[in-house]
């Protein structure tokens, strides 16, 4: 299994890493007993994600797509957030090893759940707008026994 | 940058008298040991000079020690082959530890879909199996009890001789899976009930892809490979014999120097534990005392092993978290899950092993190295927020 330069960059070098204190939405993915939690922190104004960070606990491939994820969500509008998927935070890292794929679902779900948050938070009920999270274990497909 | 090489127990690298001892094989006696004229025969008395060491150094007879490919071979060799030489006289049961190598674990699992009970023990939190345990388990069906040397992930040594004692007591055949112990440990099969035992070159300086398995005077079990009549017909194929004089020069050169490398890989190791384990919510894996003593494994709260890997390599430092062979997996090891740890603990596992290639700078090095990353690491882990902060 190996990393390409970019996966291994954006974990070296994590963009937008750590708490957010002022956000209006947070987000939270994943479950310690597989081994990856994705934490995203937004902060939303007129729409648009004016800044946004991150906080995982998992691998070189979930630290790198979260990474990978705020870059392309900051400064969006909301719209354009929650339409990023997983298949393109894999490309824009020049792939992933087919066993860490759901590391890049991870991190398109823990977009979503900060979203949904901030929706939350203003009183909008966000499953219309931002649909059904899947905030475990993605069915099994980490391989792991829950 | 510094380099350390922290994963021994992975592999080693071929050590010089080994590489020297194996070069004249592949330039001037490449004959074929099967072979009558000069350099056939020439071949033949280097692999029987092998042999010979191999058994001195496990307090063998020369006809009972097989070259195989590996420990893998060996360990499917020994527990197939016992399972099916005693399937005909009623025996379909098999004892054997949670925590074994894979090449045991998944071999007893083959067994198991073509009809074998398999009872496996514990091995509890110092990561050692309890001799009464094997004892309670044993009944009138048992074929074999299978139960490793000394343990890949974590290094606890196991009661082997004692284990062999009950297995004897019972008229059970025993073997041990001794790839990660072998050179590390003194091993004299008659004197510690030991009937089949499986070994690996490259884990004490000898090349990949050679290995052998001691089996006992007596005991019959079917043919490996059919063929020709090399391995007394029992393993047939062209000797690998430059592996097999590497294996045998590298073990001789291991087990010469037991003592020595011991006491020096002990004093390093000591000096890691009490130093890594002043790095909050730390933990050593496995008994502190009955371990090998170049074989460490610890877990951090709140961080994720494969992360804590790639930046001690971004440094130099070339470790491994679990198994290798569980690399690909998702899972935990399931030798960290069998000594109880759960699954978040396990998943933040970090081993480090030594051998004599390696020296108190490496050990430094490794001290200044690994705290601030497993700083940096949790500093960015929601699950490490939620530990400190509820």
């Amino acid at each position: 299994m190996a990393y390409s330069e970019k996966v291994m960059d954006h974990f070296a070098n994590p963009r937008n890493v750590g708490e957010m204190k002022d956000a209006n939405g947070v987000g939270e993915v994943g479950n310690p007993k597989c081994g990856d939690i994705m934490r995203m922190y937004i902060k939303v104004e007129n729409n648009v994600i004016t800044d946004v960070s991150f906080m995982t606990f998992g691998c070189g491939a979930a630290i790198a797509t979260s990474s990978m994820a705020t870059e392309l969500i900051k400064g969006k509008t909301i719209d354009d957030a929650l339409k990023l998927t997983n298949k393109a935070v894999m490309e824009a890292l020049d792939g992933l090893p087919p066993v860490k794929v759901h590391c890049s679902v991870l991190a398109e779900q823990a977009i979503k759940a900060a979203v949904s948050d901030y929706y939350k938070r203003l009183g909008i009920d966000p499953t219309p707008i931002v649909g059904e999270l899947k905030e475990d274990c993605h069915d099994g497909e980490c391989g792991c026994s829950l | 940058m510094k380099k350390v090489y922290a994963d021994n127990a992975a592999t080693t690298n071929v050590s010089k008298p080994v590489l020297e001892a194996m070069l004249p094989i592949y330039e001037n006696v490449y004959g074929n040991p099967s072979s009558l004229y000069e350099i056939g025969a020439e071949a033949r008395v280097y692999l029987d000079n092998a042999r010979e060491t191999v058994a001195k150094c496990l307090g063998a007879n020369q006809n009972e020690i097989y070259f195989t490919s590996g420990g893998s071979e060996s360990d499917n060799w020994a527990i197939k082959g016992v399972a099916h030489a005693l399937m005909a006289k009623g025996k379909n049961h098999i004892i054997t530890s949670k925590f074994e190598h894979h090449a045991v674990l998944h071999t007893c699992e083959a067994l198991r879909k073509e009809g074998f009970e398999i009872t496996y023990l514990e091995v509890y939190e110092n990561g050692i199996v309890k001799p009464e345990d094997v004892e309670k388990a044993i009944k009138d069906t048992t074929a074999l009890v299978t139960i490793m040397y000394a343990n890949n992930e974590i290094g606890t040594i196991q009661p082997i001789k004692e284990i062999g004692a009950i297995c004897k007591k019972h008229g059970v055949l025993f073997h041990t899976d001794a790839v990660q112990a072998i050179g590390n440990v003194h091993i004299d099969v008659k004197e510690q009930n030991i009937d089949l035992l499986s070994l690996s070159g490259h884990k004490f300086h000898a090349p990949k892809g050679v290995g052998a398995l001691y089996i006992r005077r007596g005991i019959r079990i079917p043919n490996l490979i059919d063929g020709g009549a090399q391995e007394s017909g029992k393993r047939a194929g062209t000797e690998n014999v430059a592996g097999i004089v590497g294996l045998a020069k590298a073990l001789e050169i291991a087990t010469e120097t037991i003592d020595s490398k011991n006491e020096k890989l002990k004093k390093m190791t000591s000096r890691l534990i009490d130093e890594v384990l002043k790095i909050e919510r730390s933990r050593l894996n496995g008994d502190r005392e009955k371990r090998l003593p170049g074989n460490v494994s610890f877990c951090f709260e709140g961080i994720e092993g494969e992360s804590l890997l790639l930046m001690l390599d971004m440094k130099g430092i070339s470790a491994s978290s679990g198994s290798a062979c569980t690399s690909g997996s998702l899972d935990p090891s399931h030798v960290l899950l069998s000594i109880g740890l759960p699954h978040e603990i396990a998943h933040g596992s970090l081993r480090l092993s030594f051998s004599d290639v390696n020296c108190e700078e490496d050990i430094d090095y490794i001290i200044e190295t690994l705290p601030p990353i497993v700083n940096r690491l949790r500093a960015m882990s929601p699950l490490w927020d939620r530990i400190i902060n509820g």
